[in-house]
């Protein structure tokens, strides 16, 4: 065998079977290419060229997660409502809020149910997906948003049981276990067809086009700068820029919402001194660990905590920007002088991106200055 | 007036440029800044699940620059490299297989020129014209020559048994969205690739570097980036990326699935709103693209008074199989008005339908698979916008 032959070779077209690339190759070699079908055909290519190895059934069973409809694939567990409702609120929650409602631009998860024909449908698990495997398998291998594969099975058991509550699809009673899973049908299942186009659409539309005299009369129907929400592309009018996210613009592609609210950070009124460790509010650190629940997705704090998906926070009040050894910061951050004092906490917590453009910090910000305070307490208690 | 650019001495003239040792690995000159990927920030929620668009007001040809194609990604543009790089082929095999990089470019591999069209490019204008500039509006579109290794070479390897019927491929990409999506195994077996190398070069990292999936002519989110993982499969994953996304929702409700292919489609680049006529009346090149994902574009038309009246362009070169072609109108403009359309044919004589068409069958909620006939309001100072005509 002269593999480097094989790699001029022609393929025969849409083999079937594994026996056909033995058959020999049907068309000739193309213009330039000296040595060609013929040559290859002589090869035996249904030997393995005996590249790659064996994968061990540890490694397969690490990464082939994925759940098909029937439940296949799906490890063992179970979840019930209420713990999912705590789980929920501590991983999920930030961006998909609290019943899954969903905050600002970021999925809704619940609701729509029996909006699919309206103006304007709302799909969520609830009125749209037709599986719940589909929501057990995206859960386990791509969420939370940042820190996936964190979860455990029965996490995403009571996760996926609670999402099922907030779209009152189960009472709050309800425990999921891989047991029933495959039983339960989800609203919309039935309401997806098979791609059609070949027949509502190609018959109609493979005729003979027209080229002259093919309408009356043309006038506009709809302007784009009427809606106004074309982002600046560079040119003279950078004013553009300024409104684009102005006007209300129709839902678009996959996962589009309306134009968010702007939440430009708003610069604190005074500078607030840096508490020393030791003068620390403790009920306002207590709230604030709730707060922190939203980062620790990300981040930990206290005895052991270590770099994840963001830095290790202990004593990150006060301290330099963009500092903690080991870290990977975004350049942005790496670039940034001064230190996280007040200020400079409550700029970056309201509104990561808008404070430091370019942060690899995907957190959408904490809305409520009350919130920023706490959290900024709990973390002074870890110095 | 004599010209001074011609009669004075400039100083490129006379002094020196810069030596071969200044930029390793090039950029375009400081002149062509604006010739970038942009983004729409009221799109998605964050820039890290989001979509950028390619500036095909300012490119002509048909292969497009890596470094200002499209980039669509559900969890961040990753950094794997070749030495971390793992495939597995496992599911209905006789021996589920790991192949490291090393191992892909040992396999015998082809080089073919693809076009990658997202299922929602030109989505946001499905209810009306909204964004204005081609860019946006049809931007989510590249074209590269790939070198890749066959999936089928990938899955002989692995001991494949050879059955076809009712077989599915599953394909997951490394990143934490995995993005997987189920193909039917006859079309993985078809024509689609495990990409190492595109227009030459290694991937760049927001296209899968070092090696991604290629489905030539179906939706862009089938192209899975970081390939980690192929599963041969009894049945479909459906997968949220195959039933929540990438599904089309008609007038009563009911959804289309498995709506894979990218029917055809073209768009006029310039003039068009990124791109007005600065050089007053005279001579003026129209020009546009075309592609289709059931084979070769055939024919390009022109309209400049909104579909009234059309004429047949010339295309740059003879259509490849699944690739963009570059069609061009050399004509005259003198201040008159135009709606400038494009329609495009391809070798199983579908004619691309007008918005008006696809809504009649598809209702105004089905946001993906967007391929109507643009119309550009060149008005008589030579700017253009996006608009719609009745």
């Amino acid at each position: 065998v002269n593999f480097a032959d094989r790699n001029i070779a022609t393929f025969p077209e849409n083999p079937h079977r594994v026996s056909a690339l033995a058959t020999p190759a049907p068309e000739p070699a193309a213009a330039g290419v000296l040595v060609g079908a013929a040559t290859a055909a002589t090869a035996d290519a249904d030997a393995r060229l005996g590249l790659g190895r064996a994968a061990l059934p540890e490694e397969v069973a690490a990464w082939n997660m994925d759940v098909s409809p029937d439940g296949t694939g799906l490890p063992d567990g179970s979840g019930d409502v209420a713990t999912g409702e705590s789980v929920f609120e501590e991983n999920c929650a930030v961006c998909h809020g609290s019943f899954a409602e969903g905050v600002d631009n970021w999925p809704k998860l619940a609701g729509g149910d029996g909006t699919l024909a309206d103006d304007d449908p709302l799909k969520t698990v609830g009125s749209y997906w037709p599986h719940l495997s589909t929501v057990w398998d995206y859960v386990h291998r791509s969420m939370p948003f940042g820190n996936a594969q964190t979860l455990t099975p029965d996490d995403v058991y009571a996760i996926t049981a609670y999402i099922l509550y907030s779209n009152d699809l189960v009472d709050d009673e309800f425990v999921l276990s891989k047991d029933n899973f495959a039983s339960f049908e989800m609203p919309n299942a039935g309401g997806f067809i098979v791609d059609d186009r070949a027949e509502t659409e190609y018959p109609q539309w493979r005729t003979e086009p027209c080229m002259e005299n093919c309408k009356e009369s043309v006038e506009i129907t709809m302007r784009a700068t009427v809606l106004d929400v074309t982002p600046d592309h560079g040119g003279d009018d950078a004013a553009a820029a300024a409104e684009e996210a102005a006007a209300p613009a129709p839902e678009a592609a996959a996962e589009v919402a309306a134009a968010p609210e702007a939440a430009p950070a708003e610069a604190p009124q005074e500078a607030v001194e840096v508490a020393a460790a030791g003068e620390v509010d403790a009920a306002l650190a207590a709230e604030g660990e709730k707060v922190f629940r939203k980062c620790k997705a990300c981040h930990q704090v206290g005895d052991g905590a270590t770099n994840r998906t963001g830095p290790l926070l202990n004593g990150i009040v006060g301290r330099e920007i963009g500092a903690v050894d080991g870290f990977k910061y975004s350049s942005t951050l790496e670039g940034m002088s001064g230190v996280w004092d007040s200020d400079a906490l409550h700029g970056f917590l309201a509104n990561p991106r808008g404070y430091a453009k370019g942060t690899k910090m995907a957190f959408a910000g904490l809305k409520k200055p009350e919130d920023i305070d706490a959290v900024v307490e709990y973390l002074k208690t870890f110095p | 007036e004599p010209d001074p650019l011609i009669t004075e001495v400039q100083s490129w003239a006379s002094s020196f440029g810069d030596g071969v040792d200044a930029t390793p690995y090039g950029l375009p000159i400081k002149f062509e800044d604006d010739v970038i990927r942009r983004n729409v920030e009221w799109l998605t929620a964050d820039t890290i699940s989001s979509i950028n668009f390619t500036p095909i007001h300012a490119l002509d040809g048909t292969i497009t620059p890596a470094g200002c194609a499209f980039e669509r990604h559900h969890s961040g543009a990753i950094e794997l490299s070749k030495d971390d790089y793992r495939l597995m082929i496992n599911g209905l095999v006789e021996t589920p297989m790991v192949f490291t990089y090393a191992d892909l470019e040992r396999f015998p591999r082809e080089n073919h020129v693809y076009f990658l069209e997202c299922a929602a490019n030109t989505g946001m204008e499905w209810a009306g014209a909204q964004l204005n500039g081609a860019q946006f509006t049809h931007g989510m579109i590249h074209n590269m020559e790939y070198s890749g290794i066959p999936v089928r070479t990938l899955l002989n390897e692995a001991g494949w048994s050879g059955e076809v019927e009712g077989k599915w491929l599953y394909v997951e990409g490394a990143d934490a969205s995995s993005n997987g999506r189920s193909i039917p195994l006859e079309k993985a077996l078809d024509d689609c690739l495990v990409a190492i190398k595109a227009n030459g070069e290694a991937l760049r990292k927001e296209h899968g570097y070092p090696a991604r999936l290629v489905v030539p002519g179906w939706e862009g989110n089938m192209w899975v980036k970081w390939i980690r993982r192929m599963e041969i499969m009894d049945g479909p994953v459906e997968s949220r990326e195959e039933t929540s996304k990438y599904t089309d929702t008609l007038a009563d409700g009911t959804s289309r699935k498995w709506t894979w292919v990218m029917d055809a489609k073209s768009v006029v680049t310039s003039p068009s709103p990124q791109a007005p006529i600065t050089h007053g009346h005279g001579p003026v090149v129209i020009t546009g693209m075309a592609w289709t994902g059931h084979g070769k574009i055939t024919r390009v038309d022109v309209s400049k008074d909104g579909g009234k009246t059309w004429e047949t362009a010339r295309l740059a070169a003879d259509s490849g199989d699944k690739a963009l072609v570059r069609f061009y109108l050399d004509t005259e403009w003198n201040g008159e008005e135009w709606f400038l359309q494009s329609r495009a044919m391809d070798e199983t004589g579908y004619v691309q339908p007008t918005k008006a068409q696809l809504r009649e069958v598809r209702g105004l909620n089905s946001i993906y698979h967007n391929n109507c006939i643009q119309t550009w309001w060149v008005k008589p100072n030579g700017e253009a916008e996006n608009v719609e005509v009745s």
